[in-house]
């Protein structure tokens, strides 16, 4: 049959009559198994004290990454995976409340 | 008597048919279509005027008004809206159709391959019209010709009754889960689209059951199950996207085969990927697509009462492209004329020339010698005596005669560009022919 | 306490999920988020080809929750309204479920004021029902920065470069695309920015709940296009409506309202010199640019001063809520 197949790598990958026609993706938001948490690189990252946060939500609404996890209405985590450490939620954090604070990242290890 | 009553008159019930509802009635080409659509119903037709097609969105728009259509259509800004808008529909599950022209079709490009490539079966009909500059209004292929590469199966009609067959045909053949392809359906401009024409139309519900419900694949209209239409293709990913395109487009020759067999079985006009006419004993033959080969088919007629033996091949799609047929017919013949009412600048020949002379190379040791005639473009006439004289120059080449040239524009003012005259590759036909001492 | 619109927005299911490649900092994501998680209806997205499009979308992931569709660049207009049209025609004939489904596209400057501007237009004159959202970052960002004719006077970009001899970056004035809109006749008109995330998701909820189209143009800071911090991003955002660079009004069924007034009108200046993409007008001490920069400003927003008349809120900040 065809001359491609055998020595063609598949590395993987669906081969063509595997793949849904027309380059349609039914995985809705598949991206979020990504990991863009390299970015923060040389970077800094987020950390949030519960303790002092007042759940105004002004950092879950602001993130560009959809980082902040909420659970029942409130922000229980960050999502380090998704974070590219522009440090947005930071800013936006209420001046008088300051309960997200930036860490250079590579404290981290 | 007026206008509408005399055509009424005309609308006879066919006393052959065992099918009640079935009529003889007098359409033009842009009303055979815009009948077609009104039988098939699609759910929108997003439009944009665009001579010689205009009348197929206005007689739609006037069934819509007049409530014998259910469907919605979307009277866009351009064409690049009304491709645009087709996709958005048909990518939300909607039946789509449309028609334009020319230009038109020149301003849908980039979205004609964004329909292809995203396997939505939308029906496009073109009245075929000469693309600017200079700007005119008249018959030609160019348009069309120019997009066969843009992933859409392509359907030349003969007729007005055939492209009333070929709209309510497209719809099964691309939405067949085989295909999932865009379909264009091409009638010649003026010469199809304002003629007017005896047809048999068929039944509302026969047409409604020959076509059977759309169901369309990844509805954008599910919020249930969210898709994502249009993603951006990594390398890894685009020649196998591509691959599945062009299986749906090789699955269509046998589906195209099949509907069309079966449109013949319930309705009594079978259609094929060809139209061979007179070919079985021909000695020398013109290919030709479009309602030129009308013409064609009636020289054939009155060359055969003479004892010539002439045929005639008409292609009715270019995409898929029917080499195995066009080989079957052509081999063992003397000589052979492609006709094309289109040209490519700077290209060995006008495209159908190409693409016959190419599927003819491996069989090039029985292959007859092949020339282009390149005519009827932006609308010039084509005379029966043409056609007569290209058979002519078909019986000096099949003598071994090497001053026929091989490709030369039909009824042209003057001598052809030097170019053209001195552009005789060494190993044309003709040229291997001569060395073979036929 | 979240005020009663986060609380909203807070019950609503992510419409864009994380791992998607727009560079930190981006304002584009952001909006979307805040305009969907406006509605509680389900919603179906068209994008124009941009940055937000080929970030969120590269196969075959995808980031988008909800229904999404990306054709061309040129057509995100065109496109939706077929998607809406297709709504109308299935569900008229009862091939899909009576449920009430909201359309919105998504174009940035370029998918909008240029290229898109005619596919948009034709929408918005049919009125279809749908809300057409730009997000103006001012330049074609995802190419690299070329200008666009929403580019601001005096910004630097690739194709606008403030050299030796042509000192100041881009020398037209932006395209007023706010007021074309409006001139279509549609319903809703508005101007926001995602620096006030409750000005912008009161307006999207008003423009999904405008029957007909909606026209949003949301300021989008770009940390890339404008040489800023992309933890500045919303402050940016903030400062052009302080500075009235970008004002926030809405127009609906013809009736103009400024929704925020400036505590204390700021000079341009410090909207400008944040940004990279005006540093040559510092460098070369240009205050006859700065000065005209700031005249345009004066003129444009005392123009919405007196439109707004007597309506104009006693109270400064943000009113409407």
């Amino acid at each position: 049959m065809s001359s491609l197949a055998p020595d063609v790598p598949a590395n993987g990958l669906p081969i063509w009559d595997e793949l849904p026609p027309g380059g349609v993706s039914e995985d809705a938001g598949s991206t979020s198994r990504r990991t863009m948490g390299f970015w923060r690189g040389g970077g800094q990252r987020p950390l949030i004290d519960l303790n002092l946060c007042v759940q105004c939500l002004h950092c879950w609404v602001s993130c560009p990454d959809a980082c902040f996890i909420l659970e029942d209405g409130q922000v229980t985590c960050i999502n380090y995976d998704h974070c590219k450490g522009c440090g947005i939620c930071a800013n936006e954090c209420p001046p008088m409340v300051n309960a997200i604070v930036l860490v250079e990242e590579r404290r981290f290890g | 008597m007026t206008k509408t009553q005399k055509s009424k008159d005309n609308l006879i019930q066919n006393p052959k048919s065992k099918i009640q509802n079935r009529k003889v009635v007098i359409l033009s080409g842009n009303n055979a279509v815009a009948n077609a659509l009104r039988q098939v119903d699609p759910h929108v037709y997003p439009g944009y005027p665009i001579t010689p097609s205009t009348k197929i969105m206005e007689t739609v728009a006037e069934f819509i008004a007049n409530g014998k259509m259910q469907c919605e259509m979307v009277a866009v800004e351009s064409e690049h809206s009304a491709m645009s808008a087709a996709v958005g529909a048909a990518a939300g599950g909607a039946r789509v159709a449309s028609a334009t022209a020319a230009n038109g079709l020149a301003f849908m490009w980039e979205v004609l391959y964004i329909a292809s490539g995203s396997h939505l079966p939308i029906v496009l009909a073109i009245g075929n019209r000469a693309l600017s500059a200079p700007i005119n209004g008249f018959a030609d292929h160019g348009e069309s010709m120019g997009s066969r590469d843009a992933g859409w199966i392509q359907f030349y009609s003969e007729s007005v009754q055939e492209a009333y067959d070929n709209i309510i045909q497209a719809f099964r053949i691309g939405e067949d889960s085989r295909v999932r392809l865009p379909v264009m359906v091409c009638l010649d401009g003026f010469l199809l689209t304002h003629t007017s024409e005896n047809i048999t139309m068929q039944g509302d519900d026969e047409v409604t059951d020959f076509v059977g419900p759309y169901h369309a694949e990844f509805s954008l209209l599910d919020p249930d199950k969210p898709v994502s239409h249009g993603l951006s293709d990594p390398p890894s990913y685009y020649m196998e996207h591509k691959m599945r395109q062009q299986a749906g487009m090789e699955k269509a020759r046998e589906v195209i085969e099949e509907v069309g067999a079966e449109y013949g079985k319930r309705f009594g006009r079978p259609y094929g990927l060809v139209d061979p006419y007179c070919m079985d004993d021909a000695e020398t033959a013109i290919i030709i697509l479009g309602s030129e080969a009308g013409r064609v088919k009636g020289v054939v007629d009155k060359m055969r009462e003479a004892g010539k033996k002439v045929g005639a091949l008409r292609l009715r799609t270019v995409r898929p492209f029917p080499d195995e047929q066009i080989v079957r017919q052509l081999l063992g013949l003397k000589a052979v004329a492609i006709m094309d009412r289109s040209y490519a600048p700077g290209a060995v020949g006008a495209p159908m020339f190409q693409e016959v002379r190419s599927a003819l190379y491996d069989y090039r040791d029985s292959a007859p010698p092949i020339v282009n005639r390149i005519y009827g473009l932006g609308g010039r006439e084509l005379r029966n005596a043409d056609v007569r004289n290209i058979f002519a120059e078909l019986d000096a080449l099949a003598d071994g005669d090497a001053t026929v040239p091989v490709i030369q524009m039909v009824g042209l003012r003057g001598e052809p560009a030097p170019t053209w005259e001195e552009m005789r590759p060494l190993e044309t036909p003709i040229a291997v022919a001569a060395k073979r001492g036929k | 306490m979240p005020n009663e619109q986060l609380t909203f927005a807070s019950k609503q299911a992510e419409p864009l999920a994380g791992g998607h490649s727009l560079c930190a900092g981006c304002a584009a994501s952001i909006i979307v988020r805040q305009v969907i998680m406006a509605t509680e209806d389900p919603v179906v997205v068209a994008n124009a080809t941009g940055c937000l499009e080929v970030c969120t979308g590269i196969y075959p992931t995808t980031s988008w929750n909800v229904s999404w569709i990306h054709n061309a660049f040129a057509n995100a207009g065109a496109t939706l309204s077929g998607v809406e049209s297709a709504y109308r025609a299935l569900r008229k004939r009862g091939e899909i479920p009576e449920r009430e489904i909201k359309f919105v596209a998504f174009g940035g400057d370029g998918g909008t004021y240029d290229i898109g501007l005619q596919s948009l237009s034709g929408a918005m004159e049919r009125g279809h029902d749908m809300v057409y959202v730009c997000y103006d970052n001012g330049a074609y960002m995802n190419t690299g920065v070329q200008r666009s004719s929403a580019t601001p006077l005096g910004a630097h970009t690739t194709t606008s470069p403030a050299g030796t001899l042509m000192t100041i970056g881009k020398s037209e004035i932006r395209k007023d695309m706010t007021a074309i809109a409006e001139a279509h006749g549609i319903p809703y008109i508005a101007q926001s920015s995602p620096g006030y995330y409750m000005d912008l998701m009161y307006k999207a909820k008003r423009a999904f709940q405008t029957k007909g189209a909606a026209f949003l143009n949301v300021m989008s800071p770009c940390p890339l296009g404008w040489s800023t911090e992309p933890a500045d991003t919303l402050v940016l955002a903030r400062l052009a409506v302080d500075t009235c660079v970008w004002p926030l009004f809405e127009i609906a069924e013809g009736e103009f309202s400024l929704t925020y007034l400036p505590l204390e009108k700021k000079p341009v200046i410090e909207w400008l010199q944040p940004q990279g993409r005006f540093r040559h007008i510092f460098k070369n001490n240009d205050e006859g640019l700065i000065d005209r920069i700031q005249a345009d400003v004066d003129r444009d927003w005392q123009k919405l001063l007196d439109r707004a008349g007597d309506a104009i809120p006693d109270i400064a900040g943000p009113v409407r809520f």
